[in-house]
C-alpha cells in the first residue's frame, strides 16, 4: 500500500525485540522505518551493498569492519553459499550494543547479560580488531586495522613499531597476542559506557 | 429484432429515454467546457485569479486535521502507539571533531599526562565504531532522496503509515476523496495539461514565423506566460511569490533548488526565462524544438553536455547579450526531496554574471512534489501529481549576488546555496546530490585518515619541536 514497507511490524515482534534488546516501542518502529528505507531490494533483509550506500559510512575508515559486525558468523556447510543478508532482528541485535546503559538495568539479571553491557560493548570493539574470530588479536590483525585507520600516511616500519608497542603493553601472558581478557584489562579505566553509546532524542 | 412487428421496432429506435440521455450529455459537455473556459483558461491568459484554489486549500486543511484526530483516537482506543514521523534527527550527534573525541577517550582511560607522546591506544577504535553505527541509524544524505514523511494524514493512501486505525467514517471520507481526485480532478487536469502543452507548441511555432524584433519578443513572452499558467492550473498549483522586486533580469542567471520538473513551470509562469538543458526525443523534444523558434533557449545535444568548455562558452555568450532572457539553472543537478539543499555544481558560478537566487519550498501536506526518479518514471510521476489534492508552494526571489574579490567559484556557490537554504528553511548540506546514484569519493575517507595519522605521529614540525 503506497510507498511504505511491504510488511509492517507486528506487535508481537515488537515485544520480542523489546525484550531481547531493551529498545523502547517508538525506538523500534523508528529503526524499522530506517531499516526499510535502507532495504532497496525490498526483500526484508539488508546486504553489504545496502550499508555501503550510506555515504557517511562509506567514508569511515573502518566502515567495512563495522558492516561485518552485522553479518552473522560464518558457519556455513558449503563454502559457496554464504548468507550475506541480515534481517531486522539481526540488525536490532547488533545496534543494541550501542544502547546507553540505564542504572536500573545494571542489577536486573546477572545470568543473562544485556546486549549493551560494558563487557558486550568491549566485545563489539574487540571483534573489529579480531578479523578471524579466534578470540585473539594477532600482530597482523592489529596492523591491518591500523593500516585502515591511517591510510597511506604512515610508513610500514612506523606502523609496525606502534603495533609492537601496543601488544607489549597489553600482553600479559606472553603469547604476543591480545586476548579478550587482556583487552578488557587495558581498557578498564576508559569510559566505555559513554563513548560506545548512542542516545535517542525521543 | 426479427421477431417484432414494425411499429415495435420503431418504438425501440426512438426510445425517449435514449433521447433524454443524449440531451443531458450534450448539455453537460457544453457546461463543462464553458466552465473550463471561463474559470480557468481566460484567467490564465490574463494572469488573474478568482481565488477558488485558495478556498479549496483552506477546506482541505480542515479535513486533514479532522482525519488525523480520528486516527489518533482510533489508535488510543486500541491502546497502541502511533507511528509518528520526525523530520528532525532521531539520535543525538555531537559535533565534536575527530581529534577532540579521541583525546577525550584517551584521557578517560589513562593517568598519563596528555602532552607526552601518546601514539596509539586500543580505545581509539571507539570513535570510528560509534560514528559508523550512528550513520547506520541516521545519516544526513540518504533520507534526502525519498519523499518527506508527513505528521498528519492527507487522505492519500501513499502517505499513510497507520492505516489499520482507520474508522468507518474515515474510510468513507477517503473513498469520497478518491472519487473526487480520480473521477473529477484528474480528467480535468489532464484536459488542461493537453490544452496547455498543445497551445505552447502551436503558438510558439506561429510566433517563430515572425521576423526577429520587438513584436516577436513581446508575443513570445505572452505566449509562454499564458501556456505556463494553464499548466499551473493543470496541476492545481497554488503558488505564493515573495519579493517580486528581485525578479531576475536580462543578462543574469537564475539559480534555484531543485525538487521536481514542476519547478520550471512554477518559475516560468511568473517570468520569462531561457531554459538550459539536453535535447530529448519524443514529446519533450517536440516541445523544446518549437519553444526555441520563438525565443532563444539553450539546448545541448547529448554529446555536447560532457564538454564543459562548450557549455560554459554558450552560457556566457548568452549572458553577454543583454537582449536575451535570464538563464534558468538548477545547480544541484538532480531532484532532492525539498528538506535540504545539496552541493551546487560550480559551472554556472564561474561565468561571472549576476546570480539571482530563488528558493522554492513546497508544502507537502497537499501532495508531495518530489520526483524520486529511481522509483517512478516521468509519466507515473505526472499522474501522481495530477491525482494529488494540490501542489502548494512558496517562491522567494532573493536579492542578486555577484562573485566577490578573492572568492572562487566554489565559495561563491556555497554562499548562494546558504542564502537559499536560509530563506526556504532547508538544511544546508555539503554533500553532492549525485550521491543519489554514484558512490562517494574516496577523498573524504582519505581526509579522515590523514587527520588520524596526525594524531598518531604528529607532523614534521611537532616532532622537531619536541
Amino acid at each position: 500500500m503506497g510507498s511504505r514497507a511491504s510488511r509492517l511490524l507486528r506487535e508481537e515482534e515488537i515485544e520480542e525485540i523489546k525484550k531481547e534488546t531493551g529498545f523502547s516501542h517508538s525506538q523500534i518502529t523508528r529503526l524499522y522505518s530506517r531499516f526499510t528505507s535502507l532495504d532497496k531490494g525490498e526483500n526484508g533483509t539488508l546486504s553489504r551493498e545496502d550499508f555501503q550506500r550510506i555515504p557517511e559510512l562509506a567514508i569511515n575508515p573502518l566502515g567495512d569492519r563495522i558492516i561485518n559486525a552485522f553479518f552473522p558468523e560464518g558457519y556455513f556447510v558449503l563454502v559457496i553459499f554464504r548468507e550475506d543478508q541480515v534481517n531486522f532482528r539481526g540488525f536490532m541485535r547488533t545496534l543494541a550494543h550501542f544502547r546507553p546503559i540505564e542504572d536500573n538495568e545494571k542489577n536486573k539479571n546477572p545470568a543473562t547479560e544485556p546486549l549493551n553491557s560494558r563487557t558486550n560493548k568491549l566485545l563489539f570493539a574487540f571483534r573489529l580488531y579480531d578479523l578471524d574470530r579466534d578470540d585473539k588479536i594477532s600482530r597482523d590483525e592489529l596492523l591491518q586495522v591500523l593500516r585502515m585507520m591511517v591510510g597511506v600516511n604512515i610508513s610500514d616500519e612506523q606502523l609496525g613499531s606502534i603495533a609492537d608497542r601496543t601488544i607489549q603493553e597489553a600482553d600479559t601472558n606472553g603469547d604476543s597476542c591480545i586476548s579478550f581478557n587482556e583487552f578488557i584489562k587495558v581498557l578498564e579505566k576508559v569510559d566505555v559506557e559513554q563513548k560506545m553509546s548512542i542516545r535517542f532524542l525521543h | 429484432f426479427p421477431g417484432l412487428c414494425d411499429s415495435c421496432r420503431m418504438e425501440l429506435f426512438f426510445n425517449p429515454f435514449d433521447n433524454l440521455v443524449c440531451i443531458l450529455l450534450g448539455i453537460s459537455f457544453t457546461v463543462w467546457f464553458t466552465l473550463l473556459l471561463v474559470f480557468i483558461i481566460v484567467p490564465a491568459i490574463f494572469g488573474v485569479s478568482f481565488g477558488i484554489r485558495r478556498l479549496y486549500m483552506k477546506t482541505l486543511l480542515k479535513v486533514f486535521e479532522w482525519a488525523t484526530l480520528r486516527i489518533e483516537r482510533g489508535a488510543k482506543e486500541k491502546n497502541h502507539l502511533l507511528y509518528k514521523p520526525y523530520s528532525n534527527a532521531i539520535i543525538a550527534k555531537e559535533p565534536t571533531s575527530l581529534e577532540e573525541e579521541i583525546k577525550e577517550i584517551r584521557r578517560s582511560g589513562s593517568n598519563k599526562d596528555l602532552d607526552s607522546a601518546t601514539e596509539f591506544e586500543l580505545s581509539d577504535i571507539f570513535y570510528f565504531a560509534r560514528r559508523g553505527v550512528e550513520s547506520i541509524m541516521d545519516d544526513e544524505v540518504t533520507k534526502r532522496f525519498t519523499a518527506e514523511e508527513l505528521k498528519s494524514w492527507n487522505l492519500l493512501t501513499r502517505s499513510n503509515y497507520n492505516f489499520h486505525y482507520i474508522s468507518l467514517r474515515l474510510t468513507v471520507l477517503w473513498g469520497l476523496g478518491l472519487l473526487i481526485r480520480y473521477g473529477f480532478l484528474l480528467p480535468l487536469r489532464v484536459t488542461l495539461a493537453f490544452t496547455g502543452v498543445g497551445l505552447l507548441v502551436f503558438l510558439t511555432s506561429v510566433v517563430g514565423l515572425l521576423p526577429n524584433g520587438r513584436m516577436k519578443n513581446f508575443l513570445s513572452e505572452k505566449v509562454h506566460l499564458m501556456c505556463y499558467r494553464i499548466c499551473v492550473r493543470a496541476l492545481t498549483a497554488i503558488i505564493t511569490y515573495h519579493d517580486s522586486e528581485n525578479k531576475p533580469k536580462n543578462g543574469g542567471i537564475c539559480v534555484a533548488n531543485h525538487t521536481s520538473p514542476i519547478d520550471v513551470i512554477i518559475l516560468a509562469s511568473d517570468g520569462c526565462y531561457a531554459m538550459v538543458g539536453q535535447i530529448h526525443g519524443g514529446l519533450m523534444g517536440v516541445i523544446q524544438r518549437s519553444m526555441v523558434k520563438a525565443c532563444p533557449h539553450i539546448w545541448f545535444e547529448r554529446s555536447e553536455v560532457k564538454d564543459r568548455h562548450l557549455v560554459a562558452k554558450r552560457l556566457s555568450d548568452h549572458v553577454e547579450d543583454k537582449s536575451k532572457l535570464p538563464i534558468l539553472i538548477f545547480p544541484e543537478g538532480t531532484c532532492i526531496n525539498n528538506t535540504s539543499v545539496m552541493m551546487f555544481k560550480k559551472g554556472s558560478f564561474e561565468i561571472g554574471a549576476t546570480v539571482y537566487p530563488v528558493a522554492i519550498k513546497y508544502d507537502p501536506r497537499f501532495g508531495d512534489a518530489f520526483w524520486n526518479s529511481s522509483k517512478f518514471g516521468m509519466v507515473n510521476y505526472l499522474l501522481r501529481m495530477m491525482s494529488s489534492w494540490a501542489i502548494v508552494c512558496s517562491v522567494w526571489y532573493l536579492p542578486p549576488m555577484s562573485r566577490e574579490e578573492g572568492e572562487d567559484a566554489v565559495q561563491f556557490a556555497n554562499r548562494v546555496k546558504a542564502a537559499i537554504a536560509r530563506q526556504g528553511g532547508l538544511v544546508d548540506l555539503l554533500w553532492d546530490g549525485g550521491l543519489k546514484r554514484a558512490k562517494v569519493k574516496d577523498t573524504f575517507k582519505e581526509e579522515q585518515q590523514k587527520l588520524y595519522s596526525k594524531m598518531l605521529v604528529g607532523t614534521q614540525e611537532d616532532r622537531s619541536r619536541s
